[in-house]
């Protein structure tokens, strides 16, 4: 206190600030109780980590073997750019990229289609062309770095991109690591870049899988995602349900194509949102694992205690994030990546402070990689396994977790299975309805964020910090190295490639990666890959309800 | 959860809510779309991935009071003034125009001298969206 407010009488404190005990229950809806017991427990026997049913975690010695990935998410404007500020993370302890890609590139559009025009490196970086790709790695070692992309409904022409620069680097197939999100389920849920109907999409994932099971065998061709839904409204335990009934359908579509649970079950990861409730967030993780390894255990007889591992990816932020007092959000993410730490991720993205209205700069990127870098080298919390197991509680809300989980997913059978329940519309609907209960519960105060309901100054001046700039010439350049690469192509080995992709895409038994790498080499723009696959498959109509 | 004095505040009115250009979060659309059907008005849903003139298409076919833009992608300065360009050749004039989405404070004014009279954050109550929605269609009647 200051001199001068402790000689003036302040305003009279009306006590606006005191208010009630959060409810005892959790964001999932889970009861939570005063004080948790022994007997509260279903099973008071734990087993260790790295043993069946993995609820302590897949591997015996946890973090102590391996850290998880730092792995931030990043992307904009043209492929020079963003390879500079990979450069950058990397330069900072970054261990694995993480790709944003732009809209256009996402949804099968060439820049210049007029669909296009105004989203060109607006939210990642575009690739339109084998050409950029070479720019976005130029200098950077594909054989030690492993690469995420968040694409979906054009994962297979990207991941088909990366292979054609990795030959052009020659870095073998069989060394690449890395990850294609490749999910399209939840895109017709939550996020929103499908382009093709139900079943030519799951085909195209199923192609994704077996191609490279065999040829890029360190490589995960899917990350089954709950993020984009948790983000969207649903609760912790709704995210894991839809996430774990997804994973059962891409399972069921891998073995009608013939392919060997003992082999694709390895190479299946998935990826959530944390958001601020710690305990949800925690237990989901831990019981999702025990649920997963059983499932494929039960159902599907799998053997192999690789094939049965739950592994997964996280990012940290995003919707639990506001603009009102945005430097509040630092603290959000650092509880959350405790959250999945405690959680055993495999690998975390930090959203940066400054997510909710802008894309990082490089400031706010770096303050977000070094939340994890505290928590991983200063807090000590890696450097035992599961240290929460055994507490009476965690146990408990666990065991509560996984019921709601399961019975979130026997209400997706008892409707029809998920890909019903997509067509239909109704499971979008019900993410509708969940974002809608959030808001109301945030409009009432209900809910608390702190800066935004809650706790606000009078004279609260949200204070944004450094502004990001999107280089306003970035789309002008993507366009001009489209043009001259179009230009530059050679037409007729070009025209080959794309006609025997369209004519293969008409064979359902064939798998179209070897196809469409030929057409990267050829230099075709994603454009026109899809505009092939759309001639033989059309668009998903997407089902409006309200 | 509306405010009783709002239950019936866009009673008989037509809004379209629209999804412009290739973003794909479309949760904020849909929680506003039941918000103002909520408040009593009649509500189109475009669905995913509009261009601005089909848009403006649709809004004139259907004779809407106002049209919704809904846009996270950081493209509404293009896809804003593109959809209310299409409205005024269409001589739709009438027509008002809102936005929501992730809109930074340093394009409002733009967005305001296009004609846009709401622009809303995912931070602002549903309750305000309504009454502000409410108050731009009454001005227009009067």
């Amino acid at each position: 206190m200051t001199a001068q407010t402790a000689q003036q009488p302040a305003a009279p404190l009306t006590g606006e600030g005191v208010r009630q005990p959060p409810k005892p229950v959790s964001s999932s809806g889970i009861p939570i109780p005063v004080v948790a017991t022994a007997d509260m427990l279903r099973d008071a026997a734990l087993e260790a980590p790295g043993i069946y049913p993995f609820t302590r975690g897949i591997f015996r010695d946890g973090y102590r073997g391996r850290l998880w990935t730092f792995r931030q998410y990043s992307g904009f404007g043209t492929a020079e750019e963003s390879n500079q500020r990979y450069r950058f993370l990397l330069e900072q302890g970054q261990t694995g990229l993480s790709v944003a890609l732009d809209l256009p590139t996402q949804c099968g559009y060439d820049p210049v289609d007029p669909m296009a025009r105004s989203e060109v490196g607006k939210v990642g970086v575009s690739l339109s062309t084998l050409a950029d790709a070479e720019v976005l790695f130029d200098g950077i070692d594909l054989a030690r770095i492993s690469t995420s992309f968040t694409i979906n409904g054009t994962a297979a022409i990207i991941y088909a991109m990366y292979l054609a620069v990795a030959d052009k680097h020659g870095v073998p197939r069989e060394k690449l690591t890395g990850t294609i999100q490749n999910d399209i389920l939840k895109e017709y849920v939550a996020r929103g870049t499908w382009i093709f109907p139900v079943k030519p999409s799951m085909r195209l994932i199923a192609d994704t899988i077996l191609f490279s099971n065999d040829v890029t065998p360190r490589f995960n061709p899917i990350s089954i995602a709950g993020a984009h839904v948790h983000d969207a409204g649903a609760t912790a335990a709704e995210e894991m349900g839809y996430t774990l009934a997804n994973g059962l359908a891409y399972v069921d579509e891998l073995r009608r194509r013939g392919g060997d649970v003992e082999k694709f079950g390895k190479r299946l990861s998935f990826f959530f949102y944390v958001h601020t409730d710690f305990f949800d967030e925690v237990c989901k993780f831990r019981a999702a694992r025990r649920i997963w390894a059983r499932l494929m255990r039960e159902r599907y007889g799998v053997q192999d205690a690789r094939a049965q591992h739950f592994r997964f990816g996280v990012v940290c932020g995003g919707s639990s994030l506001v603009s009102a007092q945005p430097y509040n959000n630092i603290i959000r993410v650092t509880i959350e990546t405790m959250a999945a730490v405690l959680g055993g991720a495999q690998s975390i993205f930090t959203c940066a402070y400054d997510e909710p209205f802008q894309i990082p700069t490089e400031f706010s990127a770096e303050l977000a990689l070094r939340t994890q870098q505290i928590i991983a080298y200063e807090s000590g919390i890696a450097k035992t396994v599961d240290p929460l197991g055994g507490s009476y509680f965690i146990e408990q809300h666990t065991d509560r977790m996984e019921q709601a989980i399961l019975t979130v997913m026997q209400e997706i059978d008892d409707y029809g299975g998920v890909i019903k329940a997509i067509e239909d519309g109704w499971l979008q609907m019900r993410i509708a309805e969940r974002a809608r209960e959030r808001k109301l519960m945030t409009d009432c105060g209900e809910t608390i964020v702190v800066g935004q309901n809650a706790f606000r100054r009078a004279d609260q001046n949200d204070d944004f910090g450094e502004v990001f700039r999107l280089d306003p010439q970035a789309s002008t350049r993507v366009i001009e190295r489209y043009g001259s690469v179009k230009a530059r192509r050679d037409n007729i080995e070009l025209e080959r490639t794309l006609a025997r992709l369209q004519q293969a895409a008409a064979q359902e038994d064939e798998n179209l990666m070897p196809y469409l790498i030929d057409c990267c080499h050829a230099y075709a723009t994603v454009g026109e890959m899809v505009q092939r696959l759309k001639a033989r498959w059309g668009e998903f109509q997407e089902p409006v309800r309200l | 959860m509306t405010d009783a004095t709002q239950l019936h505040a866009l009673r008989g009115r037509r809004i379209l809510i629209a999804k412009p250009g290739l973003d794909g979060h479309d949760v904020g659309a849909k929680v506003i779309a039941l918000a103002l059907r909520d408040a009593g008005a009649e509500v189109i849903y475009t669905g995913l991935r509009k261009s601005p003139e089909y848009i403006a298409r649709v809004a004139v076919e259907e004779g809407v009071d106002a049209v919704g833009l809904s846009v996270l992608s950081g493209s509404h300065r293009e896809l804003v003034a593109d959809t209310v360009n299409y409205l005024r050749r269409a001589g739709a004039t009438g027509v008002r125009v809102f936005v929501g989405g992730t809109i930074p404070a340093e394009d409002l004014e733009y967005l305001r001298s296009l004609g846009v009279r709401g622009i809303y954050t995912s931070a602002m109550p549903l309750d305000d969206v309504v009454a502000s929605v409410a108050q731009a269609l009454a001005e227009q009647t009067t």
